[in-house]
Parts: C-alpha cells; sequence; structure tokens
C-alpha cells in the first residue's frame, strides 16, 4: 500500500524573539498558525486535526500544554496530539501530521510548534540536577562541544570553518523578516574575535534562545488543488537511537546515515548533492553544518562537509545553499526550530521565500535533530508531485 | 484503510515502583513478554512510539533512556508523544495506516509516586489563572461528580455501585492494586472524603508501565490466532475551560463514539479515574445494560498514569483473544474531567473477513 | 541526605524542581488582572453573548481575538463545590476549604475559585458568595484570596465603569515540586560501589561490552547489564570541553574543563572534571587518575571522585580511542 500523497499549502510562523512579552503563549501559537491558515486559505474551522509539538514541558512549566490551549487553537471539537521528540520534535510533529493525511485519515491537517523560552531558562530546565550524578556540563553547549572537538580532529578541520556558518546564517538573516538575530556586522573575524563559551565553541557560533512558534497547513491531493504554488512531500523518516552506548558514533550517528538513506530511497534521489536544491539543516552550533553534510551524504564522510563549507557551496548562490533563512543559529524557539528548517524548506520549492529564495529550487530538505544527536526527523519537499 | 489488530498486550501495576523514573528495567520484561506472544525480535518491529510525562518524572527528556530497553543498534523507526498509551497506539496505527510499515509495538510507563500526583497534575491546567491555585485532581473531579448529583443525573448510590462493581472484578485482576468489593451500603456507610467523593470513588495512585503490539493483515494472522481487529479508532478533545463547559457531559467521548462501529459491542473497558466519570461514558457512547463494563476492575483498581489508557484497549483485546466478546471497546482519557477521549473498538473480525 | 527508600533494592534522594516562571499575559489576560488589581473582575463578551470570566483570549466560535469586556460584580452563586480534606502546597488556604465554581452576578459562565467555610455544612449549590479581596493586589488571580459567604441581607458593591485600565502585561508564577529520585538497581550498585571507593561496572551478556555505570538495558541489546567488573580509577581523556559560560544553577566556577574519560577495561566513557592542570594543556588521549575526596566526605554519589587529574604517563594512542568519539 502507498501513502496518500500530502502537500504543504500553509506556512506560517511568528516575528522570533529573545521575549515576545506582547503575547501569551495562546498568542504566540495563534500568530503563526494565522499566518499558515491564510496563507493556505483556509479557516480553524475547517481544520479536520490538529498536531502539537514541543520541547520539554519544563520550558514553560505547564504539563501537556496542548490540552489548556485547546480551546484557543481551535482544537476544541477535533483530534489532538502533542508530539515530543526532544529537539528534533518540530520535524517529528510535521512528519506525524503528513501521516494523518498520508494514511488518509484526515484531508486538512494543521499542525504547530513552539516554545516560549523566556518564561523560563533553558539553561534550568536542563540542568536539574540529578542525585548522585554531577552537574558536570553546562546545557546544550557543553553537551555538543565534546564531539565537536572529536570531529574537528577526526575530520583534520581548520578551526574557522565554524566561523564561516555562523557569519552565513547571520547575513542570511537579515534576508528573513521573522528572524530573531539581525546583526548586519557579523564576519568570520568578528565570530572568531567572540568569546569561548565551551572550547572549541565560541558565543557567536550558538543559537540564541528565542520565543516563537511555526505552524503548517498540510492537506491531500485534493485539497492542494486549492493553492497555485503546493509544497508536495517526497519523503518523510524518523530514526532513533541511544543517547550513550559503547562505541556509538557521536560525530557521524549511525541512526542519521539510516535515516539519510532512507529519505533519499524514499524521494528516489541519488545524488543528494546534485539533486537537492537547497537544505534547512538544523544547525544549533556552527560545526554542525560540517557535521551533518557529511552524514547526509551531500559530502564524503572524511572531512567532506566542511571542505563544501569552506567552498562557499553551502552560501545563497552556491551549488548547494544552506539555511538561507538564517536556520537555528539565527532564531531558536527549540519545539519549533525543527518545524522552521521543514517550514521553510516548503516554502524555498513553492517559490515564497520571499527575499531569501533560492532562485528556482524545486527539491528541498527540511531536518532536525535531538537529543544527544540521537534522534532525527527529515523531508523532502519538491513542487513537483511525487511520481509514484 | 488497511485492517490492523492489536496481538500483543503485557503490563505491570504497582502502587510504588522502586526503580528510576525512566521505567527502563519495567519494559526490559514487558517487551520480552510480547517477544514471546508473538515470536518476534525487536527487529520484526517496523515502528515504536511511546508515551510519558516528563513532569511526572520530574526531569526534562525522562523518554530519551527508555529507548534503551528496546536495543537501538540498528536504530529504529520510533516517535514520541507526551500522551497517554492509547495515543502512542494511534499514531503507530497511523504510521501502518500509510504503509510505511506493517508492525508497531508502542510502550508508556510512569512513576506517579516520585511526586505528589495531585499537584503535579495541576500544571496541566491553564496556567495564568487556574494553576496559581494549585486545584488538584481530585478536587476537580469532584465539582464535576456535583454538577451531576446536582443536576439529577445520578447519585451516590449509582457511583457507590461502579465502585463496588471495579473492586469486586478487580478481584480477579493478578495486575489490579485496589480490589475486594464489598456491598453498595457498607460503601455509602464509608465517609465521605472529598465532598461529594469517597476515597473509593477515585482512583489510586499508581505507577506502572505498559506495551500493545499491532500488526496488519497477514502479519497479525500469523502471530495471533484470533486478532482484536481495530474496527474503530477515533479521539477528540474537548475545551479545559471548567466554566465554559457542561461538566456533566463529554462532547468529545460522545463525538469519538459517534464516529465508531459500536454496534454489538459485548465489553467495554472505560478510562474513567473516577466513579462517576463511568457514569458519564456510559451516557455519552450510548452503552446500554447489556454491556459489559469494565470486568479488569478498570480505573477505579489501578491506574498507572500515561499506560491506564492504553491498558484498557490491551484488555479489551484480551476478551477478543480469548473468544470471550467478538466485539469490545477500549476507551482511554486525559486531562482533567474528562477532557479528552478516545475509542478503540476491537472485534474478533476484521473489515476483509 | 542520601538514604535507602523502604525498599533496600535502589537508593533515592529527595529531588525539588522549583522555577519562578515569568508569563507575559497578552492583551485579553493582562485586562482581566489589570481589573483584579484595581478590585474589579472583568468578564468578556462571546459572539454568543456570553459573559465568560476569566475572558477567553479568543472567541470558542469564530476564533477571533476577543475584544468586548465586561465588568461584573464581586458577589456571585455557587454553582457546584467540592470539599478539600487535606489542602496540598500552593492552594489558596491552609486549612479544609471548598473549591466552587462561582457564576459572579453579570457573568453566565462560573470561575474557580476558593471558598472559606468551616465545613462542608456550610456550604451548598447555591450559596450567595462575595469576593474576599487580597489587601496588596498585584494583578494576579491570587488578588482574589477566596470567596465567601454574603452576609445575609447584605448585596455585593455595585459596579463602576472605569474610563481607564493600565493593563497587566506579565506574572510571575512560582511552580515548585518535591520529587523522590531513585536509580535504578544498576546505578545502586555503582553508587553503593563507590561509597566503598570501588568503581563497578557491568559488562552486558549479549554483546559483551563493559559498562560503567552499569545499564538497566545494553542501549545496543536491551538486555540488561549483568557480571560485575570492578574497574581502575585510570583512564583516557577520549574528548572535552572547556567550560567558560556561568549559567544557572552551576556548581562549579568556570573555566574547568568536561572531559568524557574512558576507564581501562571499560567500553564507554563518562563525563567528569579534569584539574591540577591548566586548561589549555588538556589533550585528546591524555592519561587521568582519579583524585578522590577525603573518605569521610564519601557517600554514594560520583562526587567522591573530586576529578580527574594527569597521571604524566604519555598519551594514548588515539587509534586507541577513536571508536569511543
Amino acid at each position: 500500500m502507498a501513502k496518500q500523497p500530502a502537500a504543504v499549502i500553509g506556512v506560517g510562523q511568528t516575528h522570533h524573539r529573545a521575549k515576545r512579552e506582547d503575547v501569551s503563549m495562546p498568542g504566540l501559537l495563534r500568530e503563526a498558525i494565522d499566518r499558515a491558515l491564510e496563507d493556505a486559505q483556509l479557516t480553524l474551522e475547517e481544520i479536520d486535526a490538529i498536531v502539537v509539538g514541543k520541547a520539554p514541558d519544563l520550558f514553560e512549566g505547564v504539563m501537556m500544554p496542548e490540552l489548556f490551549l485547546a480551546d484557543s487553537i481551535g482544537a476544541a471539537g477535533k483530534p489532538l496530539l502533542r508530539v515530543h521528540t526532544a529537539g528534533s520534535v518540530g520535524g517529528s510533529t510535521a512528519i506525524v501530521a503528513a501521516s494523518l493525511v498520508q494514511a488518509g485519515v484526515h484531508k486538512k491537517v494543521l499542525t504547530v510548534a513552539y516554545e516560549k523560552q523566556s518564561e523560563s531558562n533553558a539553561m534550568w530546565a536542563l540542568s536539574v540536577p540529578i542525585p548522585f550524578n554531577m552537574p558536570v556540563h553546562a546545557g546544550a553547549g557543553g553537551y555538543f562541544a565534546p564531539h565537536v572537538r572529536s570531529y574537528i580532529r577526526r575530520s583534520e578541520a581548520p578551526t574557522h570553518v565554524g566561523a564561516i556558518v555562523a557569519a552565513k546564517d547571520r547575513q542570511n538573516a537579515l534576508k528573513n523578516p521573522y528572524a530573531h538575530l539581525k546583526n548586519p556586522d557579523t564576519t568570520v573575524e568578528s565570530v572568531l574575535a567572540s568569546q569561548m563559551l565551551w572550547d572549541p565553541i565560541r558565543y557567536d557560533e550558538t543559537c540564541p534562545s528565542s520565543d516563537g512558534a511555526c505552524a503548517l497547513v498540510i492537506v491531500s491531493e485534493d485539497e492542494a488543488a486549492r493553492s497555485a504554488n503546493p509544497a508536495w512531500i517526497h519523503g518523510t523518516v524518523m530514526r532513533s537511537e541511544a543517547t550513550s552506548a559503547a562505541e556509538r558514533d557521536q560525530v557521524n550517528p549511525q541512526a542519521s546515515r539510516d535515516a539519510a538513506a532512507a529519505l533519499w530511497k524514499q524521494a528516489g534521489i541519488t545524488s543528494p548533492i546534485d539533486e537537492i536544491d537547497m537544505a534547512e539543516i538544523y544547525v544549533p552550533f556552527s560545526w554542525f553544518e560540517p557535521m551533518w553534510l557529511e552524514s547526509l551524504g551531500f559530502a564524503d564522510a572524511n572531512g567532506g562537509g566542511w571542505r563544501l563549507t569552506e567552498s562557499g557551496a553551502t552560501a545563497m548562490g552556491g551549488r548547494l545553499p544552506v539555511n538561507c533563512s538564517g536556520g537555528v543559529l539565527s532564531s531558536n524557539p527549540i519545539g519549533a526550530s525543527g518545524m522552521l528548517r521543514f517550514g521553510e524548506a516548503a516554502l524555498q520549492v513553492r517559490g515564497a521565500a520571499g527575499e531569501h529564495q533560492v532562485d528556482g529550487a524545486r527539491k528541498a530538505l527540511g531536518h532536525a535533530y535531538g537529543g544527544g544527536s540521537q534522534f532525527f526527523a527529515m523531508w523532502v519537499v519538491g513542487s513537483e508531485k511525487p511520481s509514484s | 484503510m488497511r485492517d490492523v489488530a492489536v496481538v500483543g498486550f503485557a503490563q505491570r501495576q504497582m502502587a510504588e515502583f522502586d526503580g528510576s523514573p525512566t521505567c527502563v528495567e519495567l519494559l526490559v520484561p514487558l517487551f520480552a513478554e510480547c517477544y514471546e506472544q508473538t515470536g518476534w525480535t525487536r527487529r520484526d518491529v517496523g515502528f515504536w512510539c511511546s508515551g510519558s510525562s516528563d513532569y511526572l518524572a520530574g526531569r526534562s527528556f525522562s523518554f530519551v533512556s527508555a529507548v534503551d530497553a528496546i536495543g537501538v543498534i540498528p536504530p529504529v523507526n520510533e516517535s514520541h508523544v507526551e500522551m497517554d498509551l492509547a495515543w502512542a497506539m494511534y499514531e503507530a496505527w497511523l504510521k501502518i495506516q500509510t504503509g510505511e510499515v506493517d508492525t508497531a509495538l508502542v510502550y508508556a510507563f510512569g512513576k506517579s509516586s516520585a511526586g505528589v500526583l495531585r499537584r503535579t497534575l495541576s500544571l496541566q491546567l491553564d496556567p495564568y489563572t487556574m494553576t496559581p491555585l494549585w486545584p488538584d485532581t481530585v478536587s476537580l473531579a469532584g465539582l464535576q461528580a456535583r454538577a451531576g448529583i446536582d443536576a439529577g443525573l445520578w447519585d451516590e448510590r449509582a457511583m457507590a455501585e461502579v465502585a463496588n462493581r471495579s473492586l469486586t472484578d478487580a478481584e480477579k485482576n493478578e495486575y489490579a492494586i485496589r480490589k475486594g468489593g464489598s456491598s453498595v451500603e457498607e460503601l455509602l456507610a464509608r465517609p465521605v472524603y472529598a465532598d461529594p467523593l469517597r476515597k473509593h470513588d477515585c482512583a489510586p495512585v499508581t505507577d506502572g508501565a505498559a506495551a500493545l503490539v499491532l500488526a496488519a493483515g497477514d502479519k497479525a494472522r500469523e502471530v495471533c490466532e484470533r486478532p482484536a481487529w481495530i474496527r474503530s479508532l477515533t479521539h477528540f478533545v474537548d475545551p479545559m475551560s471548567m466554566g465554559t463547559r457542561d461538566l456533566t457531559r463529554a462532547p468529545s467521548a460522545q463525538r469519538a463514539g459517534a464516529g465508531a462501529d459500536l454496534d454489538g459491542v459485548e465489553v467495554a473497558e472505560l478510562h474513567a479515574p473516577f466513579s462517576h466519570q463511568e457514569l458519564i461514558l456510559r451516557t455519552e457512547l450510548g452503552l446500554g445494560d447489556d454491556v459489559r463494563i469494565n470486568p479488569s476492575g478498570g480505573a477505579l483498581a489501578s491506574n498507572p498514569m500515561f499506560s491506564a489508557g492504553g491498558i484498557r484497549v490491551g484488555e479489551a483485546a484480551k476478551r477478543i483473544w480469548s473468544g470471550e466478546a467478538s466485539k469490545a471497546l477500549g476507551h482511554a482519557t486525559s486531562g482533567p474531567a474528562l477532557q479528552q477521549n478516545l475509542v478503540c473498538v476491537l472485534a474478533s473480525e476484521g473489515t476483509d473477513d | 541526605m542520601f538514604y535507602f527508600c523502604a525498599m533496600p533494592r535502589t537508593l533515592s534522594a529527595p529531588v525539588t524542581v522549583a522555577f519562578d516562571y515569568t508569563r507575559s499575559t497578552g492583551p485579553v489576560l493582562g485586562r482581566f488582572l489589570a481589573g483584579l488589581r484595581d478590585g474589579v473582575v472583568m468578564g468578556g463578551r462571546t459572539s454568543e453573548g456570553k459573559v465568560v470570566v476569566p475572558p477567553p483570549e479568543f472567541d470558542p466560535v469564530t476564533h477571533a481575538a476577543l475584544e468586548d469586556f465586561v465588568e461584573v460584580a464581586d458577589t456571585g452563586t455557587v454553582t457546584s463545590w467540592t470539599w478539600v480534606p487535606e489542602p496540598v502546597n500552593g492552594q489558596p488556604l491552609d486549612r479544609p476549604f471548598a473549591f466552587a465554581l462561582v457564576t459572579l452576578d453579570g457573568a453566565d459562565a462560573p470561575l474557580l475559585h476558593a471558598l472559606d467555610v468551616d465545613s462542608p455544612a456550610d456550604v451548598e449549590t447555591g450559596l450567595r458568595v462575595r469576593v474576599r479581596w487580597r489587601a496588596e493586589r498585584t494583578g494576579d488571580i491570587t488578588d482574589i484570596e477566596c470567596f465567601e459567604p454574603l452576609p445575609e441581607g447584605e448585596s455585593g458593591s455595585t459596579v463602576q465603569a472605569r474610563e481607564t485600565v493600565d493593563p497587566v502585561t506579565g506574572i510571575v508564577v512560582p511552580i515548585e515540586l518535591d520529587y523522590l529520585y531513585a536509580a535504578s538497581p544498576e546505578e545502586s550498585l555503582f553508587y553503593t560501589s563507590l561509597s566503598e571507593g570501588k568503581l563497578v561496572g557491568q559488562r552486558c551478556p549479549s554483546c559483551g561490552k563493559v559498562y560503567i555505570p552499569p545499564r538497566s538495558a545494553c542501549p545496543a541489546d536491551g538486555t540488561p547489564t549483568a557480571e560485575e567488573v570492578e574497574l581502575p580509577d585510570t583512564g583516557t581523556v577520549t574528548t572535552f570541553c572547556v567550560v567558560n559560560v556561568p549559567f544557572l544553577g552551576q556548581r562549579i566556577t568556570p573555566p574547568y574543563v568536561s572531559a568524557y574519560i574512558l576507564l581501562d577495561g571499560a567500553d564507554i566513557a563518562f563525563l567528569h572534571l579534569i584539574l591540577d592542570i591548566p586548561a589549555e594543556e588538556v589533550r585528546m588521549g591524555m592519561r587521568v587518575k582519579a583524585v578522590w575526596k577525603p573518605r569521610e566526605e564519601w557517600g554514594t554519589t560520583i562526587e567522591n571522585i573530586s576529578h580527574f587529574a594527569p597521571t604524566g604517563e604519555p598519551d594514548a594512542d588515539y587509534e586507541s580511542y577513536r571508536v569511543h568519539l
């Protein structure tokens, strides 16, 4: 049995900021939802089902917040699901929403993911002490920095590659009206001059902490006819592995490699670097761009990633523009960050990305990962309906 | 729609689990039971999905180490919902419906005893105008019970009848925590606790875990003599506000039932953590007196958070496997005062048969 | 602080998860809360013409932002109630009380709050009640201390329309939850051994890998680790980072080195501190040894090891730990 065709016809997001003190949580979600519905030319009334995603409940101090949000997001009287797969959740949530259509259960599905980080402090929420243990590292940066060091050692990468990524994504963000960080003066030199926070990760190489939400409207083939430019879903994949296991490759995890292989196969792609026109990849720390480029098969696994980045291929106008929206490095409402990657990929193949549009983008990758690089969610969207 | 059946079910329930809040120790033997029931290994499972809550465990990402219990080299196709097992099952059922996989194992776990459940669940409420008052689960259920009593829809005797039948049936359920019925008179003679509720009107605080196995078509027939085919699987949510909804009703349950094929249901396992909620559900689902309700003893006998809803589906499936019933209903609820409801109808015959 | 729980299979210890959440309220709730601060209860009129308290931010039918505010009285009628015999931390009253749904005069839907009465005999559905206002109000639902019975013969205060409202934009909601954290049986073995100065791991019976701490399920196989293996307190730094950033809840003053240490004989590295060497001199492959705290400070915790320090041996060959990165 084959999946029913499904397409994204609505993408909405909030203006992401460190603190969105002008809105409540329901208000934040509705800002994204209303934009997605307007894009799709649908009303909340017409939506069949809603899928909500966000990262840990401790961030906002509300247990299963979708329950209190149900009324304001128009879910009352509809089916409502809540997905939580760590940092990959925005992507997983979009995939679950897509599966509601691909299974033939619903025709018009709204999905929304969010984080309102200013309600608490992410470092705190992620570091609640566990008895008998020792709090050695410091939040996500402290967790990932040793693995970045491993990548640099393994691939013999020059140490300025991370700065190239950070400067590129911050410049891209200037073209995205919704991006959180807008620093026109960011250059490779200024990134290299910024404070070393979790050596080898510098301040300017880390993602901000944002309030924000993203919403997508995903519909069936017949409903997609209402849109002039649907983004067709060509493949979706989720893979998980253990957080820590003996001899687990933490730089290029097997779950990531397996996920990519399954995704390209589903989407009928044999040479990703040639067939994918742009990619929105989950890069919360700059070095993850070259790391994921290798893992995803855009470059060889012996340093091909940093060589691609260093060559300028991942910049706007390059062979494979990566994170034209500014990426996670410019806006990071954690729970929504994955869905933003998926949604930005959809905008690109719809030709609706505005100033950060890649000319003629027809196939794009949306990518998210989470936890300690053990949860992966990805999709490929295209301007054409998939052939099979 | 593909024919998908419940072909495996394992559970553990206890008043107090003395292990870690990730419950990995509980999950390993549960999965072993599922493998034994199906003859599968983990490599035969196409999709995994779990349900759990960070606030129950008291830490962020409490679910991530649960996948260790699977053994995840090679990596697995896996997801997680911050919801009850029944909704994890729903996600897996969807995955099978898309044709991407043919089999799934879903599981859920929760250690309610790690914290003070009545307080923890206050965090489920409106964070601006409700949580600051810390309304506890029992109080919210009490308001609902009183509303029905005042409206003449049920009385304390009807509630005691539910409790008595549940605790009597629980005696035959090896997993039940609270068991031993007596008589309606004896129950009514017990002191009122959270007026109008007596303690036996409220589910006990319980730890536990459970797993369900799903398989499509021939995969199900291969491993199960009498698969419990999923004839309907629907769920809906109501607004949370205690002020604007009619507390004596559960429109989302009614809607889920209306969308399901309930004709000829012989057994219904209803997830009613408070005695009066069973009465609401029976009305909303239109279950007549000839439908056997909660032969397992239901949630009043044991209510492990995040698996108790899915356990109702598992208990319903057992009645199909054993031949005791040819059509059974499993129901799950979530949120305060029956806010969210799922209905799963299982039958000995699939739609293709 | 640490102790065995009733069933001695596992170690357990209390944990408090506490944070003062800062919630921005948005315009609708902000208006409601500003009313409370000013001693007025504000409802919202929905598209169906119902006055709802607190006002919903979005209309339940049209889903449009609610804009029609209506002041209601601070007196009303109990429409449902329940007795709270054993109040929990944080509830409005610390003695037994009732939670009640109260439909305020002028409103069509009830508000949930506490009702201060001595016993269940003092409350019934239909009881007339009034708001007991807190003396110091900040724009929070707790500005209403609770409801109290309206003395017979008294009517409520009259509603006075006010000209200007200075809306509330945010509230602080302290959340404090107490948990008893239990380690798994395998972790308990590890921590108990530490209290005797030993590092005890376990071998997975399926893949043969040695895990420290031992695991309730080998993440590769799903089998609990079993055979105990005592490991030396020497090992190799596989990779590390230098933490320069201060953060909330941090217990060590930065800068410090957080490193993955692969104990000799183990198949998995764990995180610990590296001290007794300048941070910039720490290297991948560096050989290290545990520095234990004085024995009288030991407990069932990894913190018995103060940190790891260089042994002075030559660095391990990259190939020897490459698969552990």
